[in-house]
């Protein structure tokens, strides 16, 4: 392999890399805005400049040493760009002379000439790589005193981007990745020079389902979410680590959150599920229903319509209409986005003490929605999770025949909405003499249900969710409620977490919902068994000791390898260098 | 027994024992500050009137096209005491794309440090003359837009000495 030297450490790299990829596999970073390790390389923000050359030969070929014994280096006469020079053996680089320093300063100078100073209005402040080298590879000072060029500032591409044609530093990124990654090429740059901007061509619009990773990973704020734009500043808000419950694939996210409400999901890199980006489908919608027309707090429905009561009522009240039936006319239905734990609860609740086996999860399938990329037709977030667990499936339009079929009295449903505007359904319900709803938001089932109970949505809840290749992941509860109140560890920004009673500012909705492995639970408690379970680490640990698939597994070795494949845990996949081109720091 | 002699009052001549001369001199002392100026001041129907150095509560600065706040919420990042709350919008009608929604100062938090209109880009929040600030509940002690923004012209001297002196 070839070995280089880089400000006089030798590091050793796959033939055929570039300088800048050598320098990431082994923990270097050279200063870059244009690059990216999923995208072609462009070349053009020049940010990447370094010194390259060559030890000195002498007319004999042996390479030659100064009195010291120090290589006698041959420089280029000009620098490089790392980001397009491949190494070879025995190449000299230099990131931290003199020269190489003040190309930098220069090349920053040179960006920042047409760069408007939008910072206070720039959603990308806090976060942003010119901000961040400004500080690190820059000087400070401009000597341009002309007017600075101005652009179309708000120019939408399509229905979730929005382009700042001023702040754009021209590395085409966004045109590399709507070609290269989102498969639309419709964006170009136009115009020459200083004039240079990034348009759609005539007659289309950025509307891909991937468009919005281009707010990612554009190093500046010239792309902004519209779905997002000044909600608040990135310092003021909470990032924790999540995983989408969109589909399948389980892209791995971060919630970033406010006064307790989620206020937009970005994708966390994890080179195995989803690289660095995700769809805009999960990123806009999985955050609306966790927001709002929750259910929050314990129902019980008597003469009087519904009546509020505490946790520990509506479970007794659930255990007492239970042991009216034989076991067998009690079903339980999970939702597909139960956790791991949750599910593998409510099993231990249905086989161990109500001593049923009519245990489904409803199967979600939308075929309109899949792709070739991320996407999934399984919109169950946790399917195979569930199946691993040895829970059947049932298609949506067998639930009114399973019911009327097996005679079904007691229908227990945990984290789904099983009615969905279906008359047949609505109906089979409806002749039940009990049912039972743990859910998320209110709905058709809220409305005729005889106990609700609110429950935690995967923003509120710790779990681990195995997605579409049995790959194990672990995400982390963004929200507080009255239950999670005291889980250590989770991140919370400044105002969370100095925040007192008289400051409007922290009295976002603290909302009474449990997780479902937790209802399970008190419903096991009522009825005589108790599990014992702690927290979900406790659940998890039990699902490795009894479900195989599931060995030698922990929420920590989930954390560290970024997920374990089922049966495959004693041999994590490496996950090589996770590239991070900037965020909020710190985080 | 202790008996303690010579103490002060023992030492006194015939004529401090009398009393007469201090009193005088006392009188006379209240008779030359009587003719002085006053130094006090029947407040609050008078009122002291601070210089532009003063850091008084802190207030938006209101512009007839509207506030200059752009709500980039940097005084809410600076503030040591939290007591800032900013939330933006958007606009499509006035030059400046981005307004406050909403801005609160809890006036229980403020310390009056004034870092805020340090920090301000826009000169949008500057400390007023205003000294007596009094609520009678806690909630009336947050201020909002409408008691914050106050008209440019009322706060030309504070423009002035920050322009001078920032």
């Amino acid at each position: 392999m070839p070995v280089i030297t880089i400000d006089g450490v030798k590091i050793e790299a796959q033939p055929g890399k570039t300088i800048i990829e050598a320098c990431l596999e082994n923990g270097i970073t050279i200063p870059h805005f244009c690059w990216h390790p999923s995208l072609s390389v462009a070349g053009n923000c020049r940010m990447c400049l370094v010194n390259v050359g060559s030890q000195k030969k002498s007319p004999e070929g042996t390479l030659e040493v100064d009195g010291e014994g120090n290589p006698v280096i041959m420089w280029m006469p000009k620098l490089q760009i790392a980001c397009a020079t491949p190494i070879s053996d025995g190449m000299f680089v230099s990131t931290k002379d003199d020269k190489t320093l003040t190309a930098q300063n220069s090349v920053m100078e040179f960006i920042l000439i047409n760069h408007p100073l939008d910072c206070p209005i720039c959603d990308e402040a806090g976060q942003c790589k010119l901000q961040e080298y400004a500080y690190k590879f820059s000087k400070g000072e401009s000597r341009f005193d002309d007017i600075k060029n101005h652009k179309d500032k708000r120019v939408a591409w399509g229905p979730q981007v929005m382009f700042d044609g001023e702040r754009c530093i021209s590395c085409s990124r966004c045109i590399r990745f709507a070609t290269e990654i989102a498969n639309q090429p419709v964006l170009s740059f136009v115009q020459r020079g200083d004039h240079v901007t990034i348009e759609t061509f005539e007659g289309t619009q950025f509307d891909s389902p991937y468009s919005m990773n281009v707010i990612d990973i554009c190093p500046v704020g010239a792309l902004t979410s519209i779905d997002f734009r000044f909600k608040a500043r990135v310092w003021d808000m909470s990032f924790n680590d999540s995983v989408c419950p969109g589909c399948s694939r389980g892209c791995n996210i971060k919630v970033g959150v406010r006064d307790n409400e989620i206020l937009r999901l970005e994708p966390r890199a994890n080179p195995i599920v989803n690289k660095y980006w995700m769809c805009d489908a999960g990123r806009t919608t999985q955050y609306k229903w966790v927001n709002a027309n929750r259910v929050s707090g314990s129902y019980i429905r008597s003469d009087k319509g519904l009546v509020l009561a505490d946790a520990d009522t509506a479970y007794t009240a659930i255990a007492k209409a239970i042991k009216q039936y034989k076991s067998d006319e009690v079903m339980i239905v999970v939702g597909g986005m139960l956790s791991n734990e949750d599910v593998y609860t409510v099993k231990k609740l249905a086989s161990e003490v109500i001593h049923t086996n009519r245990l489904v999860v409803v199967e979600r399938t939308d075929t309109g929605f899949a792709d070739s990329f991320l996407r999934t037709a399984d919109r169950n977030a946790n399917s195979h999770g569930i199946a691993s667990l040895g829970i059947t499936s049932i298609k949506p339009n067998e639930i009114a025949d399973y019911i009327s079929k097996n005679h079904i009295k007691a229908l227990l449903v945990l984290g789904d909405e099983i009615i969905r505007g279906d008359e047949a359904i609505l109906s089979a319900v409806k002749s039940l003499s009990f049912f039972a709803l743990a859910t998320f938001n209110e709905c058709q089932s809220t409305e005729i249900a005889n106990v609700i109970i609110g429950s935690a949505t995967y923003a509120e809840s710790e779990g681990t969710y195995t997605n579409i290749t049995d790959r194990v992941q672990h995400f982390t509860p963004a929200i507080v409620t009255k239950e999670n109140m005291r889980i250590m560890g989770m991140k919370m920004s400044r105002l969370d977490k100095f925040g007192a009673q008289n400051d409007r500012w922290t009295q976002g909705d603290k909302r009474d919902c449990k997780q479902h492995w937790r209802i399970a639970q008190g419903i096991a408690e009522a009825l005589g068994t108790n599990f014992g379970y702690k927290n979900s680490e406790s659940v998890f640990d039990d699902i490795v000791k009894h479900v195989t698939g599931y060995n030698h597994m922990s929420y920590d070795a989930l954390d560290s390898h970024l997920g374990l494949t089922l049966n495959h845990a004693q041999h994590p996949e490496s996950l090589g260098v996770i590239y991070e081109s900037h965020t909020l720091k710190p985080n | 027994m202790n008996v303690t002699t010579n103490t002060a009052a023992q030492r006194l001549t015939f004529w401090e024992k009398l009393y007469l001369p201090e009193i005088v001199k006392g009188l006379v002392s209240t008779l030359k500050t009587m003719a002085k100026p006053s130094m006090t001041r029947r407040y609050p129907e008078e009122r002291w009137e601070p210089l532009g150095s003063y850091r008084g509560r802190p207030v938006l600065v209101q512009e007839e096209s509207g506030e200059r706040c752009v709500a980039c919420g940097l005084c809410s990042r600076v503030c040591p005491a939290l007591a800032i709350e900013v939330r933006a919008a958007e606009t499509m009608e006035r030059d400046k794309e981005r307004y406050p929604d909403l801005f609160e100062i809890n006036m229980l938090r403020c310390i009056y440090c004034g870092f805020c209109e340090e920090v301000c880009p826009e000169e949008a929040i500057v400390m007023s003359k205003d000294y007596d600030i009094v609520f009678h509940s806690q909630e009336a002690a947050i201020f909002g837009k409408d008691q914050l923004l106050t008209p440019v012209a009322r706060l030309q001297e504070r423009l002035e000495f920050l322009r001078q002196y920032k």
